[in-house]
């Protein structure tokens, strides 16, 4: 096994960890605040790929062709996080608090979500199209040509990492968070509109699905059932990492990425089962996540 | 000892003589392919209606726990088609494959044994869409994507098990014994010192009993119910392949005992059958393949309005229990009063 080999598929194991804290990190945002379990998580991942290649492809196909990528990914996260403060307002709001409720409404979502993509897009699989700056190979140190839109992956997940950081450690809205994270009914009293607060949470929760939803099927081609894949990655990571902690989440995508890509190299057909392994373990050694808080 | 009232042996006697009399009555169609299916679907269903009602467990990993029985009976079957290593008479087979759905229920219980609620549908959910995506990468005993096929199940009394009839019965007789098996453990030391675990953890571990030992032994009678159905549906399905136990087929079975109600073991079957009739039925209602939207809708609706179920619906229009039992339906309870 040679130095550029370890180094390909570490490389793998992070950017596929890249895409992979993107999509959970909204996912554990949502749960952090709320304790809301979103089922319809992987779903949205799926909407926000969808509703982003209807607006992206008949642009590629216009003079504004390069236009077509950025406007895609506005798209998907913007549809997608519409449908987040829909869900959140008509259907989660109300029963704040009754946790196994909201999961088996977010599943019941989650399943018409699906059905109606199927209905309206049919279920032959497309790719986004990279624009000229992200597209093609570049020569990495040690490794040789690598996939530059794969790096762009990583780049793009430091920065939404970073991004929630700020956000929740630097702004007001980020204590208010916080604030509701340990008691919503104080932060009530304290005159912040709460329902406001959570909506916008759901938003930005839901958006980074969205988003994912785009930077995936940008870097493999999309198809119906990832929406269980994405799902599935998102509840391992955030059980693995700690629930509604971004390092913990980081920390579980990079573990899970990397046991994904080196899983396949030793024992192609059993690498899932080291994921499990590995959240089996984290659950006996410590029930919150790596990071995680302990449960009140 | 079953603890029924006489008026509910009897409900019970009448409706098993009259169900043992429906193929007098109807079409084999309706015999095999909804009555049937909707008891073998109910089967898994009642298994995730007896940890949530009397042990407070929302799985989601009972699909799984089927799916194990499935694979192994269908390894092991002396039909299959390809034939594996391990191939013996069904008359082995079968114990051998409820025995590990079994075991399977048990390392659930041990890995979930110190989550609840939330926590533990997570982590079932990621066990069973985890065992699905590893049933369809491993092409060395699960055959990847194809699965395992012609799975026919032994014959019956020198007929072949997929004659409408066998089946039909054989599904029966299996769903009434494990339904009474249900409302028999409930009412042994163990089932009642479970019952207590649900409503208080601590309480019952300060009197002596083991908590996980309990929550343990309750998964692992899950795994032998649901492997039980696990087996029939290999047969009905004469086989098994990844996606038949992936995401949505876990979600079905949670879908079949919410709608039918997760406060009593019958609703696992109401809800079976109801999800059987649309499913049949869904082109004519909602127009073609739209099946999944409409039993979505239907699902959230139980969920918004009603989330004890059918059951729950009908037990407030006939008016009965009113006020006498507490509620112990562990989403009624959560609506109820939160966290």
């Amino acid at each position: 096994m040679s130095l550029q080999f370890i180094l390909t598929v570490t490389l793998n194991g992070l950017t596929l960890a890249a895409l992979y804290f993107i999509v959970a990190s909204g996912f554990s945002l949502i749960f952090g605040l709320m304790r809301t379990v979103n089922m319809a998580h992987g779903a949205l991942y799926m909407v926000g790929a969808y509703i982003g290649f209807a607006v992206f492809d008949p642009i590629y196909g216009s003079a504004w062709s390069s236009y077509a990528w950025p406007i895609a990914i506005v798209a998907g996260i913007v549809a997608v996080a519409v449908l987040g403060v829909v869900m959140q307002v008509v259907f989660l709001g109300w029963m704040q608090g009754q946790e196994l409720r909201q999961a088996l409404v977010t599943i019941g979502l989650s399943i018409i979500f699906a059905d109606q993509l199927l209905a309206n897009f049919g279920g032959s699989p497309f790719q986004f199209f990279a624009p000229d700056l992200l597209f093609g190979p570049v020569q990495v140190p040690g490794i040789g040509r690598y996939p530059v839109f794969r790096l762009f992956q990583v780049g793009l997940a430091i920065a939404v990492g970073v991004g929630l950081w700020l956000l929740l450690n630097k702004t007001r809205l980020g204590i208010m968070v916080r604030a509701g994270v340990d008691d919503r009914q104080m932060l009530a009293a304290c005159g912040v509109n709460v329902p406001l607060v959570a909506a916008t949470v759901f938003a930005l929760g839901a958006a980074l699905a969205g988003l994912g939803g785009v930077i995936g099927a940008t870097a493999q081609p999309m198809a119906l059932g990832v929406d269980a894949r994405f799902l599935l990655i998102s509840l391992v990571v955030v059980i693995v990492g700690g629930m509604g902690s971004i390092g913990g989440t980081a920390l579980g995508a990079i573990l899970i990425g990397l046991a994904e890509q080196w899983g396949q190299v030793f024992f192609p057909t059993y690498s899932v089962i080291l994921t499990f392994v590995i959240m089996a373990a984290v659950l006996a050694i410590r029930p919150q996540g790596l990071m995680g808080r302990k449960v009140a | 000892m079953i603890m029924m009232t006489n008026r509910q042996w009897l409900m019970t006697g009448a409706v098993v003589v009259l169900l043992l009399m429906l193929p007098l009555f109807l079409p084999n169609f309706w015999l095999a392919n909804i009555l049937g299916r909707a008891m073998v679907y109910g089967i898994v269903a009642l298994s995730l209606t007896f940890l949530a009602h009397y042990g407070g467990f929302i799985s989601l990993a009972q699909t799984m726990m089927a799916g194990v029985a499935g694979y192994a009976v269908a390894m092991m079957a002396p039909t299959a088609i390809p034939l594996g290593p391990l191939a013996m008479s069904y008359g082995y087979a079968i114990p051998l494959a409820v025995l590990a759905a079994t075991l399977t229920g048990a390392l659930v219980g041990l890995i979930a044994v110190n989550t609840r609620e939330i926590y533990l549908l997570m982590i079932t959910l990621a066990l069973a869409v985890g065992f699905s995506l590893f049933a369809q990468s491993n092409t060395q005993w699960f055959r990847g994507y194809e699965g395992i096929r012609n799975i026919v199940g032994p014959e019956v009394f020198g007929m072949p098990f997929r004659t409408h009839l066998v089946f039909y019965y054989v599904a029966l007789i299996t769903a009434v014994l494990m339904y009474l098996l249900v409302l028999y453990v409930v009412r042994t030391p163990f089932g009642l010192a479970l019952q207590a675990v649900r409503d208080s953890a601590r309480r019952t571990s300060a009197i002596g009993f083991s908590v996980a030992l309990h929550r343990i032994g309750a998964f692992a009678l899950a795994g032998f119910i649901a492997g039980c159905g696990g087996v029939l549906i290999t047969f009905y399905n004469i086989g098994i392949t990844p996606s038949s136990i992936g995401l949505w087929p876990t979600v079905a079975v949670l879908i079949m005992a919410v709608i039918g109600g997760l406060g009593h073991p019958l609703g696992a079957f109401l809800g079976a059958l109801i999800y059987a009739v649309m499913d049949t039925f869904a082109s004519s209602i909602i127009g073609h393949d739209r099946f999944n939207t409409l039993i979505g809708l239907v699902f959230l609706t139980i969920v918004l309005i009603s989330p004890d179920g059918v059951w729950g619906i009908g037990k407030r229009l006939a008016g009965l229990g009113g006020g006498k039992e507490p509620i112990t339906d562990p989403v009624a309870k959560l609506t109820a009063g939160g966290k």
